[in-house]
């Protein structure tokens, strides 16, 4: 074809229905991710199938238009010996299309050689959670039956401060003759900044413990809170976790303890729905370690289905 | 013989030695021609002062590149030693202050900039054929800066700087399905950690920055190759007037063997 000066016209398609298909198996392939996975493959026909139709139409126009290909080599040799006079089909061609390939194809493998080990690098970072240590928050004793302690540890000696968390922390009494306790955790279920007790904080009955460094590693300071507010957007939590008002998706997250030798420790967090009832005999619907903003229970809870290592 | 060469005014002389330097460089690298072809654009008489909005654009974010390398000089990305190093910078190094605050500032306009120029482009038409591509590359080039004031504001490491990431990740991890991972990868692990903060600042200065050049070149080789836009009012084309070769012509060579011999 000729090129043409100055063409202004918008080269438009003509107008066409197959988009609309496409859109169909798109809704069905999303709807199928949270129902099912037989719909994902019968939307992904759909959306295969109405792609090609629709790419096939747009082309049309075009094909017509094309001028008619260059000979294929094949093509050329058969036709070398009718009219033109071609370049002799002798093994230069085989030789070029391998030298093509093989360059290429050289290419392709050092490239990947090269780039996948960064990639995978970066990439693996999505999957690789973090490795909680049990942290020793000193002997039961420190912690009084029905008061929350507002204990501040660090997670992690070599991070550092960065690491640092705080946890609100009761003693509930004795549950079968085991030690109880409710451990939130101060992350705010809706975005993460850390939440308020909404009530007095003794700041000055507060105790810490160092390690050898210097380094402040625990501090625990007795608080009356009447719940939990987040400074951030707003959302409030009763004394049990539990959301009352605000932007949040679900109760306060918690972590999970053991006791040896009289010393409490503090584990793994967790996700919570919901808790019925208080103290040691709340039911904690438990469920797993999840960002913030995320249902974990629910309809919505569908958008989340594979959760990474936490 | 009566043809007598008239020696050369002293004005001739002056200016053949003026653009001595220039023609030597044309004849051995035609870069004269080669600026005259990237700056020189037929521009109706009837714009106005919207159409520089891109090159205002262009100006924020060199100045941005500028000053982030020099800052880049004295920062630290460790969370120890980073509110410390930019206490430094503002305050003891000469005119530190200066400089961070023309890259803080800076940052808000290059921004606001982007959303103008895009808004000029979105107005004046002048994202319609043949120019839909370079919408497309300027709007990866909105999210590139996008990215940029959210992986430049963790770097002061204050408290502000912590709870906005704290909170800027959560929102990715809400995203469905991906969501979760995406805020993983982000902060390299479940909580924002010791390696987060060199992590962004790379992310900040080099990757994001490289992916930023990148594009500018391409957005500007389009606006090179096809020209500004004539305003809505104007009666006069624009444009570089230049050969649009037709878009099957352009692959011929490149997906078929051609045939060396054959003349076209």
């Amino acid at each position: 074809m000729v090129p043409k000066t100055g063409d202004d016209k918008a080269h438009l398609p003509s107008p066409t229905l197959w988009p609309i298909g496409f859109a169909i198996g798109v809704v069905c392939v999303l709807v199928g991710l949270i129902v099912s996975w037989p719909v994902v493959a019968v939307g992904g026909a759909i959306v295969l199938l109405f792609g090609f139709l629709w790419v096939r139409d747009l082309s049309k126009g075009e094909s017509d238009a094309e001028p008619p290909p260059p000979p294929t080599p094949a093509a050329a040799a058969a036709g070398a010996a009718a009219a033109m006079p071609e370049p002799p089909s002798g093994e230069r061609f085989p030789r070029n299309k391998f030298l093509e390939f093989s360059t290429l194809g050289l290419g392709a493998v050092i490239g990947g050689l090269v780039t996948i080990p960064p990639l995978g690098m970066l990439a693996a970072s999505g999957f690789e959670g973090a490795k909680f240590q049990p942290v020793d928050l000193g002997p039961l004793s420190d912690f009084p039956e029905g008061q929350f302690i507002i204990t501040t540890f660090v997670e992690d000696p070599h991070a550092g401060e960065v690491s640092r968390r705080t946890a609100y922390i009761r003693y509930n009494g004795l549950l079968v003759n085991q030690p109880s306790f409710t451990i939130l955790s101060n992350r705010c279920a809706h975005l993460g900044c850390p939440v308020q007790p909404n009530g007095p904080v003794a700041e000055n009955q507060s105790t810490t413990k160092e390690n050898r460094a210097g380094q402040e590693v625990l501090k625990k300071t007795p608080a009356k809170p009447a719940g939990f507010g987040c400074p951030c957007h707003g959302g409030q939590y009763d004394t049990e976790g539990n959301r009352t008002a605000g932007p949040p998706v679900r109760a306060l997250d918690r972590y999970s303890y053991s006791i040896r030798d009289g010393i409490l420790f503090i584990g793994t967090p967790f996700s919570v729905s919901h808790v019925e009832g208080t103290g040691k005999n709340a039911k904690i619907h438990k469920w797993t370690f999840a960002y913030p903003g995320e249902h974990v229970d629910g309809l919505e809870s569908w958008l989340y289905p594979i959760q990474p290592p936490h | 013989m009566a043809t007598t060469r008239r020696p050369p005014t002293r004005s001739e002389q002056m200016q053949t030695t003026i653009m001595y330097p220039l023609d030597w460089l044309e004849e051995r690298s035609g870069l004269v021609g080669g600026v005259r072809y990237f700056l020189f654009r037929k521009v109706p008489g009837d714009i106005n002062w919207f159409q520089t909005l891109g090159s205002a654009t262009l100006t924020a974010f060199l100045v941005q590149a500028l000053t982030g390398s020099i800052l880049a000089m004295y920062y630290k990305p460790d969370p120890n030693s980073a509110y410390s190093s930019i206490q430094h910078i503002t305050n003891d190094i000469f005119a530190g202050w200066l400089v961070r605050g023309m890259h803080r500032w800076g940052a808000s306009v290059f921004i606001i900039l982007m959303f103008m120029h895009m808004g000029r482009v979105f107005l004046f038409g002048a994202y319609k054929y043949p120019r839909e591509l370079n919408w497309i590359i300027g709007v990866l080039l909105l999210a590139m800066g996008l990215g940029e004031g959210f992986t430049g504001y963790l770097l002061p490491w204050d408290q502000t700087a912590y709870w906005a990431t704290v909170v800027g990740i959560n929102l990715n991890g809400t995203a469905p399905f991906l969501g979760p991972f995406l805020a993983q990868f982000l902060q390299g692990g479940t909580y924002i950690n010791d390696d987060t903060l060199a992590r962004f600042y790379a992310i900040h200065m080099l990757m994001i920055p490289g992916a930023i050049f990148a594009l500018i070149g391409l957005h500007l080789y389009l606006v090179v190759r096809l020209g500004v836009t004539s305003p809505p009012w104007s009666k006069e084309a624009a444009g570089t007037g230049t050969i649009i070769p037709s878009r099957n012509g352009g692959r011929r060579g490149l997906t078929r063997p051609s045939s060396r011999r054959r003349s076209p």
